[in-house]
């Protein structure tokens, strides 16, 4: 992918800002993947929880940076704690579609809780003024400005990467996550215990979010109630394309949808790139068509086609 | 006779109760007759998508392009000539030097609409399951993309103003009706039985014959036709429109609307629409200081997407089938 970008005459300063946008996307769709894993779930709720991370961060930006990010990842594992408690346990069974709209009434109810402290004091949006602002400088790499940011997204995406693909082949746990990712009523059956693999997957997703927003905020330090809206539908999208049904599928079309979108808009003539949406959205379709189940779902098709 | 009493009653309770806002939407002072007007025209939107999700069981999220390719034919179109020319520098001539009027760009609006669902329909509809719902979503925002960017069909990023606001309580009324009335025949023939068919059991429904996909087509034509319609009396109601307005949040609450009423029944879309519509409402107004019950309400403001989204999640979670359970209304045994 990245030899073939290179061929239609993208530099190296696009292709890492291509990077990292893919990298930060592949960390949302792990998380989004995750929970759909186990609960068969499209949570559309999970970009307020980076939102309520990014909140989280501006208004703890006074303290020490590392309380900060230590709150920030608290506030955000309890939120998705409170998420599963509250709304997906007692949704367990229900249709997707009921699902997916509920969560789109708490990605709405978080949203105009956002709105409400904005209201109040009186600002549109909250600024954050840590120094997790110094990532946004650049060093140069063999001529190429590569902002600090770019290898932190990089590496925690692989770090993520590493951590969760231990955690899921050798642990117990995390042989009961596949398990219950696989079919979980017979996973049930064989006494694997619904509550904690689901609470397992809820808190690493959580974890991942509270990532997600540490690094959003880097290049977006105004924090307001739709941050990480746009992100999350376009992962969502990438991850459907890249094929839901397995982690590994989901994080590789996270990071596609992200990377192609930096590389189209470095390949868009300057006064076309309001179209990039148009091309990329253009092109998703094109590829459900050709590979309704994946893109990257090779082999034999984990489920019976649903029409 | 028994059959045909159940028809009229499936047809007539979704009915009456639109009449029944509207004749109510006639009574109240001008300041608050938007409410009813927003949520009648929310009913023509969230029947035209009751059409092709509550028939099909498969989500869309992309018959609000459908609703914006409506409203923003419908509003270029019928803006007077002159202030036409002066704003909109930027048209193709064809809609720059014509302008007609409200009723014809209703029908319009339903023409482009259905147009627009064929051509889109004939790829997508080849998909199942989520790759389908995210198709759709992909197509909304391609239309949303598009319309807010290319300045020679519409007014690109900035608000169409101008436009006739002829969406009054008669118009408003009937415009529902007229969707509510289409959605019934449908759903009634042959067409509408084969996709519902197809809705509870795939396999079954194959088995006898019916090609799913080809029936799914066919709803999204007829959804996208309605959906155009609803999106011009939705213009042709606010007077001004930007693409923001016609983009996610309708989407989700128009959704949200016909899941909470119950996905699968014309009664279920009607209901849900005027019961999240009459809460939103509600909840302005105590935003500003209500009496209600004696009760002296004031909330502060902010709180009405707070309650408004609660409530739509805890409905959800109670009532995981909907306010109808995805029936339609029917009398009782007794009287059949």
């Amino acid at each position: 992918m990245i030899i073939g970008a290179l061929s239609w005459g993208l530099g190296w300063q696009e292709l890492s800002d291509a990077v990292a946008i893919g990298a930060i996307y592949a960390l949302i769709a792990v998380g989004i993947g995750l929970v759909f894993g186990v609960l068969r779930l499209v949570n559309f709720a999970y970009g307020q929880l980076v939102m309520a991370g990014a909140y989280t961060l501006a208004f703890t930006s006074t303290w020490a940076l590392w309380e900060s990010i230590v709150t920030c990842f608290a506030v955000v594992v309890a939120l998705s704690i409170a998420m599963e408690l509250g709304v997906f346990r007692p949704l367990r069974g229900q249709s997707p579609a009921v699902m997916l709209v509920t969560t789109f009434a708490i990605a709405f109810l978080l949203q105009a809780i956002a709105l409400l402290v904005d209201i109040h004091d009186g600002t549109i949006g909250e600024i954050v003024f840590s120094q997790i602002g110094a990532l946004n400088e650049s060093v140069n790499v063999g001529g190429v400005d590569v902002r600090k940011v770019t290898f932190v997204a990089v590496g925690t995406a692989l770090f993520a990467l590493l951590v969760i693909a231990l955690l899921l082949n050798r642990t117990t746990i995390g042989l009961h996550t596949r398990a219950a990712a696989a079919d979980f009523s017979t996973a049930r059956l064989l006494g694997v215990r619904a509550n904690r693999v689901i609470s397992f997957a809820v808190v690493i997703s959580g974890l991942l979010a509270a990532a997600v927003s540490i690094l959003l905020v880097v290049s977006n330090p105004l924090v307001s109630p739709d941050f990480a809206l746009h992100e999350t539908i376009v992962v969502l999208i990438g991850v459907v394309v890249g094929g839901i049904d397995r982690l590994w599928t989901a994080t590789l079309g996270g990071f596609t949808i992200g990377f192609a979108s930096g590389v189209i808009s470095a390949l868009l003539p300057t006064d076309q790139s309001v179209y990039l949406p148009s091309v990329l959205f253009g092109l998703v379709i094109v590829v459900l068509l050709l590979r309704p189940a994946g893109l990257f779902a090779w082999g034999r098709p984990t489920t019976v086609e649903r029409v | 006779m028994s059959r045909y009493l159940d028809a009229a009653v499936e047809l007539l309770a979704p009915a009456v109760l639109v009449i029944a806002v509207g004749l109510v939407s006639t009574t109240v002072s001008p300041a608050n007759e938007i409410y009813f007007l927003t949520a009648l025209v929310s009913v023509a939107i969230v029947v035209a998508i009751y059409v092709f999700v509550g028939n099909s069981g498969v989500l869309s999220f992309g018959q609000i392009s459908f609703v914006a390719v409506g409203a923003f034919a419908s509003g270029v179109m019928t803006v007077p000539l002159e202030s036409k020319q002066s704003v909109l520098t930027d048209l193709f001539p064809l809609l720059k030097n014509h302008t007609i009027g409200s009723v014809p760009s209703l029908v319009l609006a339903a023409v482009l609409g259905g147009v627009f669902a064929l051509v889109v329909g004939l790829p997508l509809m080849r998909l199942s399951g989520l790759a389908a719902g995210i198709a759709t979503f992909a197509l909304l925002e391609i239309t949303h993309n598009v319309l807010q960017q290319w300045t020679k069909i519409g007014p690109g990023a900035t608000t169409l103003s101008l436009v006739p606001d002829t969406t009054g309580p008669l118009q408003a009324t009937v415009g529902a009706l007229i969707a509510i009335a289409v959605a019934f025949v449908y759903q009634r023939t042959r067409l509408g039985r084969k996709l519902r068919a197809s809705r509870e059991d795939p396999a079954a429904a194959r088995a006898i014959g019916v090609d799913v996909h080809r029936q799914r087509f066919w709803a999204f034509i007829v959804s996208g036709a309605l959906a155009g319609f609803a999106g011009a009396l939705y213009v042709h109601m606010l007077g001004s429109i930007t693409t923001e307005q016609v983009y996610l949040e309708l989407t989700f609450l128009t959704l949200a609307m016909l899941v909470i009423g119950g996905t699968t029944s014309l009664a279920g879309a009607v209901i849900g629409t005027l019961a999240v519509s009459g809460l939103n409402s509600f909840l302005s107004q105590a935003e500003q200081g209500v009496h209600f019950f004696g009760a002296k309400l004031d909330f502060p403001s902010g709180t009405r997407l707070i309650v408004l989204a609660a409530v739509m999640a805890l409905v959800l979670i109670i009532r995981p089938s909907g306010l109808t359970g995805g029936r339609e209304v029917r009398l009782p045994r007794r009287f059949r």
